[in-house]
């Protein structure tokens, strides 16, 4: 029966600041092994999304499903608290600003929570760390701080702290924006590895030509809603709403441009 | 300038001294304590915990830490309590000096990224776990320097017990002006010696900030 419902469920997602409604009832599901990208103009409601996935910005309406357990379940502050550590523990995120560790090192960096949460050896720790950082290309960069990498490199050190957790579920919130142009294609690539290992990815992203080239599918959101979602040859070339279209526009030449 | 007076005395001023260190060393250590439990309090999920730390500081911060010392060792027996002047000073400064230390050490937490908590929270850590592991061991970093301001105000602020009568730096001079009537030696050797400790203490925090520091 838990076979035919979908991995990640969000039912009637609602989030307001105050008087603003950034999310306004959103429903939509992603599949086992589903690579999604999210795009949309700025303060459309992306990231809070996205967040509301792991519960790191609470939804005020709605629920998230994953594999067939509710994520905002509403529960004592003790109860919720072991709940949601347990299940963020299968959610990994990346964030557009890397939030690495600056005072541990690569290896520190990854295997901090595996050590903290599954109690793992050192040894174990060690060959988790080799076998994350390799995954990523970065194990020639175990021992260095930081503060020693470059932009892409970070990124590259905190995808692989997402998946020493072996999360079911990993999520990226604009994870090239931050770097110089000439290191995106590195992280991308990371992305790509993983999408082949058919990881389930819910992706935000602004470079419409990854999504194309990665993604199942592409969920165009603006103003608090999704306005339209399918398949990426769909969506970009023939897109059905006209705000869609506008913001293709828009972006898509920017892109040209800057070719 | 008498220098052969000086000479004569300053080993009594040197032993001064030591129960100058020695104060300092307790007030501070009792005040870090005083600190971390305020800043506890202040960022607590607790309203009443807040609202006991945020109390914590305007009182002490916001009276003399004279009158408090005067309150405690005067005033103090009235309602029971009953101290010697070396600890009513010890208790008193410490007490005091605490209150800057919680604005430090919540200053210094505070100022840790937000996003680093996020991103521990996000891998499953506790809160507890995210304070332990990430958070505190940046805010350490940060609050060094800020807590060298509070260390150097309080080795200063030792001086104040010589109202009390503890027998000190500041106390010693006034004692061998009363004897000798030459107030610039005296004090002068006083503000060497003071000058010197605060140089020792400045150094040593200067050089663990640089060992510690992220870039
Ligand atoms: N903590 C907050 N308090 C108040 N308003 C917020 C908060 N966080 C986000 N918002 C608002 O919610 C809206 C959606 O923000 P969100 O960050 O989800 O947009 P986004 O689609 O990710 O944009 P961008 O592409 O710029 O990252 C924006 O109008 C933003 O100003
Ligand atoms: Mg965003």
């Amino acid at each position: 029966m838990t076979e035919t419902r979908p991995f990640v469920e969000i039912r009637h997602a609602k989030k307001s600041y105050g008087s603003l409604e950034v999310l306004k009832d959103i429903s939509l599901t992603v599949d086992r092994g589903e690579i999604v990208a999210i795009i949309g103009p700025s303060g459309s409601g992306k990231s809070t999304l996205l967040r509301a996935i792991n519960d790191l910005d609470p939804l005020t309406g709605g629920e998230v499903i994953l594999d067939g357990t509710q994520v905002n379940k509403a529960l004592p502050h003790r109860q919720y608290e072991k709940h949601i550590n347990q299940m963020r523990q299968q959610i990994g995120m990346v964030f557009q600003h890397f939030n690495l560790f600056p005072h541990l090192t690569v290896r520190d960096n990854v295997v901090m929570a595996p050590k903290l949460l599954k109690g793992i050896s050192e040894d174990a720790a060690q060959k988790l760390a080799e076998e994350q950082l390799a995954h990523v290309g970065m194990l020639e960069r175990i021992d260095y701080y930081p503060s020693q990498l470059s932009g892409g490199q970070k990124q590259r050190v905190a995808i692989a702290r997402a998946l020493a957790m072996k999360p079911k579920l990993m999520l990226f919130d604009e994870a090239t924006s931050a770097l110089d142009p000439e290191l995106v294609e590195e992280v991308n690539q990371v992305m790509k590895t993983l999408a082949q290992e058919h990881m389930t990815m819910i992706i935000v992203t602004h470079e419409m030509e990854f999504a194309a080239d990665v993604c199942d599918r592409v969920i165009f959101m603006d103003g608090g809603v999704v306005v339209e979602e399918g398949p990426p040859s769909i969506v970009f070339q023939n897109p059905t709403q006209p705000r869609t279209r506008d913001f293709l526009r828009k972006h898509l030449s920017q892109y040209e441009k800057e070719k | 300038m008498d220098v052969d007076l000086i000479l004569r005395v300053y080993p009594y001023f040197l032993e001064a001294a030591v129960v100058t260190i020695e104060l300092s060393v307790l007030t501070i250590l009792l005040g870090l304590l005083c600190g971390a439990a305020g800043a506890w309090a202040r960022l607590s999920r607790f309203a009443l915990l807040r609202f006991a730390g945020a109390a914590y500081v305007s009182v002490f911060r916001g009276t003399p830490a004279l009158i408090q010392l005067f309150l405690l060792y005067f005033g103090g027996p009235q309602v029971g309590i009953q101290l010697d002047a070396f600890e009513a000073g010890v208790i008193g400064l410490g007490v005091n000096i605490g209150a800057y230390m919680t604005e430090t050490m919540r200053g210094a937490i505070v100022a840790v990224d937000h996003g680093q908590g996020e991103a521990a929270r996000t891998l499953g850590l506790s809160r507890a776990q995210s304070f332990r592991k990430v958070v505190l061991p940046q805010a350490l970093r940060l609050m060094i320097r800020p807590l060298g301001v509070n260390i150097n105000a309080q080795i200063k602020g030792t001086a104040l017990v010589a109202a009390i009568s503890v027998v000190e730096l500041t106390y010693t001079a006034q004692r061998y002006i009363g004897s000798t009537y030459k107030p610039f030696e005296m004090f002068l050797l006083a503000g060497v010696l003071y000058l010197i400790i605060i140089t020792v203490v400045g150094k040593g925090i200067s050089f663990l900030d640089r060992r510690v520091r992220l870039q």
